[in-house]
């Protein structure tokens, strides 16, 4: 054992690692993303590791690993899953041979996400085993549990740690590598009864699904993480606590400043339900606060479990309206539910800063020099004055919506932009419909929209939005980039692509669904852009125009703007009409760019009336 | 005894980084460190913040309201916002040059920054203003604003860890060829005052 300080998400790989994993897929988003980055960085080359384009064939393909005996691991975040679900939904029924655990990162807040589901009630739907880690260290720990649990009853169970538990940091103890499990698969068998679903299949199998989640209940209720931590001597007469994952620890973090200690029961495995140990906790109580984020799972199971063996235990928690029913918890927010609980006096020693000056609003925006706003900027400058629609995606793009440039008109879900644009065509065919996607979302989730829009002769302008990579969640490569997570093993870096042959280019695909006009255009020369963006809008059909231009996080820029002040007449037309970040006033509200963030893209210098904007020598 | 730290700003000005030197030079001295930052969206131009935790009884990486022992604020807004995490007698670091977001250019908003300063100046005692903007032209980066107010923190004895601590740390991540400017961010305050 050696301690090492990592984050929630290594500590998975890590941990994954440990437990002996040979295969590894996913597709990016937040929280989820460093769990297959670390595996890959970690990896000694006998792991496969890949970034998939997108979280259906990422399920597929560690499902097809495990019916080799591999053990494997699929990561994603929740609304990754919806996109997966297909072939889940139907892979709980075959089970798998080696081992899969389906490692999903629910957001509460939600932070980074369009949705608030809970991967806990996903994992009740398809009747798998859920694990749910309430630390860095039982991440860590949890993880390995999981695989192991996934072996011994031949299913793919779900890991489901939350934003707060995959981004918080923790000196843990890790294991040496000589503790490792080692698994070397048998190799696929042929077996048409176990690996080809039918009706009778399936229906033999639910049987059986429902046999093991009922002994998994009780197999569970032994399970060490799923436990009843006994109250403190002074704890109020038969009132308790329920709770999970990172609220667990704010419960504990907050009782530390009580005198009183309620008995805790901390659930593990939302599902299945350890029935019998949230039993032996409910026999001394009359009361419990069910302290849990996104869905009530635990405050259900208990008013479940207590009107099956008639106790009279009042549960309660977001159904009674004692926890928020939306939303992340907080330290503090759990602090003042337990008060209210616990029926103790509020605590006084908060200064209350209520008289501050009013704090300015932080949206988040593009950053400065992102090859995006001049798109944006593009599109608007050209389809000004006409009856048009802007339909978003989701990613750095998606921050298009934000003043001044107010580009996206609809956002939905991955790739839905596509389909979106052609919906309202088809009704409104006096609307010019603009979807834009990214390069990695175009892989993922476009393709299909376009050759829809194709073949039912839809009337749209496809902008991809090309800067060769995936930048949000924080630049994982694309089958664009022609970069695979293998050429990360053994402690390399590929800064280039190694394979150059194994690029997809997106023009050459746009043209092969059949689309006559396909432009590649370079945003940040914007006279260019903005004829393209007219000429090619006013042709029939379906057309496409990919503004290239790579990332500037990524592709370090050594120049900058400067303001000429002599000529500047200060009629901030740059900042009304760009919103760039670089883009400021100083004490004297004279224009001037901020030389920390400016990258000279000079965006701006084209912009401005009276070209008062040059590159700085 | 615990020891929690908050650093508080705007995406980009390298919070990160500093918040992660702190947690090293802990680990460093055998001290459990927990820690949490914004990560994703917010990262770009909006508020971002860092808990860093240090002791032997944390159970979460989080901060409770009236915890934090010391805060780093790298822009004065910022530091406002994050107030009523801060201790009673809690010491705050503060740079006094504002970020102003777009909203505010697009609305003619008359956010300068003194107000906060002065509001912070009113509420809290063990109070350290440094004017990032000057010292970073005069340490010749516009790079080195979290290394500044890193060092000005130290410089307090308030982190449980020392200015040598960091120093070290920082060895191991930065190339050599940057390491004498980041030293002379690090001591900025103390040359100042001396």
């Amino acid at each position: 054992m050696k301690t090492q300080f990592l984050m929630g998400n290594e500590a998975i790989a890590l941990g994954a690692i440990a437990a002996g994993v040979n295969a590894v897929a996913g597709y990016p988003g937040t929280p989820s993303t460093e769990v297959l980055e670390t595996v890959a960085k970690n990896n000694n080359g006998n792991i496969y590791v890949e970034w998939s384009i997108n979280e259906k064939a990422a399920m597929e393909l560690t499902a097809g690993a495990a019916y080799t005996g591999a053990r494997t691991m699929v990561t994603m975040k929740q609304v990754g899953l919806n996109v997966a679900s297909d072939p889940l939904m139907s892979l709980a029924y075959l089970g798998v041979k080696g081992a899969m655990v389906v490692m999903v990162a629910d957001d509460p807040g939600p932070i980074s996400s369009q949705t608030e589901q809970d991967t806990r009630a996903f994992a009740a739907f398809s009747k798998l085993p859920c694990f749910d880690p309430s630390s860095v260290q039982e991440a860590y720990e949890m993880i390995q549990d999981a695989f192991r649990y996934s072996a011994e009853y031949n299913t793919p169970v779900f890991f489901r740690p939350t934003t707060r538990v995959c981004h918080a940091y923790a000196s843990i103890q890790v294991k040496d590598p000589s503790d490792y499990v080692i698994n070397k698969p048998e190799g696929f068998i042929k077996d048409t009864s176990r690996w080809v679903i039918f009706p009778r299949t399936t229906y033999l199998s639910h049987i059986k699904i429902e046999e093991r989640n009922t002994l998994l209940q009780q197999v569970l209720s032994k399970y060490e993480k799923n436990t009843i931590i006994p109250g403190s001597l002074e704890s109020p007469a038969r009132k308790a606590i329920a709770s999970h994952g990172i609220s667990f620890s704010y419960v504990q973090d907050s009782l530390k400043n009580f005198d009183q200690r309620p008995a805790i029961l901390k659930v593990a495995t939302p599902f299945p339900f350890p029935e019998q140990l949230a039993l032996e906790f409910l026999k001394n109580v009359d009361e419990v606060l069910c302290i849990e984020e996104l869905d009530p799972v635990i405050e259900r199971s208990l008013t479940y479990i207590c009107g099956k063996h008639h106790l009279k235990v009042n549960i309660r928690g977001k159904l009674t309206g004692d926890i928020s029913p939306a939303g992340e918890n907080t330290c503090d927010s759990v602090k003042t539910a337990l008060i209210k609980f616990l029926e103790l006096a509020p605590a006084s020693d908060i200064p209350d800063y209520s008289d501050a000056p009013a704090l300015p609003a932080r949206p988040p925006v593009l950053c400065a020099g992102c090859p995006h706003r001049a798109s944006f900027y593009a599109v608007k400058q050209a389809m000004k004055n006409t009856k048009s629609l802007f339909c978003g995606d989701i990613g750095c793009y998606t921050l298009g919506n934000a003043m001044p440039l107010d580009m996206v008109d609809t956002c939905l879900c991955m790739g839905a932009g596509v389909n979106i644009a052609q919906g309202i065509g088809h009704l409104e065919p006096d609307t010019s419909c603009f979807a834009f996607v990214g390069d990695s979302t175009f892989f993922a989730a476009a393709i299909t929209g376009v050759i829809n829009a194709m073949y039912n002769k839809a009337d749209m302008t496809l902008i991809v939005l090309d800067n060769s990579t995936t930048a949000m969640t924080g630049h994982q490569p694309h089958p664009g980039t022609g970069i695979r997570m293998m050429e990360f093993a053994n402690g390399s870096r590929p800064e280039k692509p190694i394979d150059v042959a194994n690029r997809i280019n997106i023009e050459q695909v746009l043209k092969g669904i059949g689309l006559k006009t396909v432009k590649t255009v370079n945003p940040l020369e914007l006279d260019k852009a903005i004829s393209c963006v007219s000429s090619v809008a006013a042709e029939p059909g379906v057309k496409a125009i990919i503004f290239k231009s790579p990332c500037i996080v990524l592709e370090k820029s050594s120049s900058s703007a400067i303001v000429d002040p002599i000529k500047c007449i200060n009629c901030k037309k740059c900042i009304r009409e760009l919103g760039c970040p670089a883009l400021t006033t100083d004490t004297d509200g004279r224009l001037v760019i901020n030389q920390a963030l400016c990258t000279g893209c000079m965006l701006c210098s084209q912009v401005c009336p009276v070209r008062a904007i040059d590159r700085k020598n | 005894m615990n020891k929690n730290i908050l650093l508080c700003g705007v995406g980009g000005q390298g919070i990160v980084l500093a918040s992660k030197l702190i947690a090293q030079a802990a680990m460093e001295n055998s001290l459990p460190v927990m820690s949490a930052e914004t990560i994703g969206m917010a990262q770009k131009g909006g508020s971002v913040f860092s808990h860093v935790r240090i002791g032997s009884d944390l159970s979460t990486p989080m901060i409770p309201k009236g915890g934090a022992d010391v805060i780093i604020g790298f822009e004065p807004a910022e530091a406002v916002r994050m107030l009523p995490y801060l201790k009673k007698d809690g010491t705050v670091i503060v740079n006094s040059c504002p970020t102003k977001p777009v909203t505010a250019m697009l609305s003619a908003s008359s956010y300068t920054g003194k107000e906060m300063l002065a509001y912070l100046k009113k509420n809290v005692e063990r109070l350290t203003v440094v004017d990032c903007e000057r010292a970073a032209s005069e340490i010749g980066s516009l790079k080195v604003v979290n290394m500044i107010l890193l060092g000005a923190a130290a410089a307090t004895g308030e982190l449980p860890i020392s200015m040598a601590d960091i120093k070290t740390c920082l060895a191991k991540r930065l190339k050599p060829q940057l390491l004498e400017m980041n030293y002379k961010a690090l001591e900025y305050t103390l040359n100042v005052k001396g």
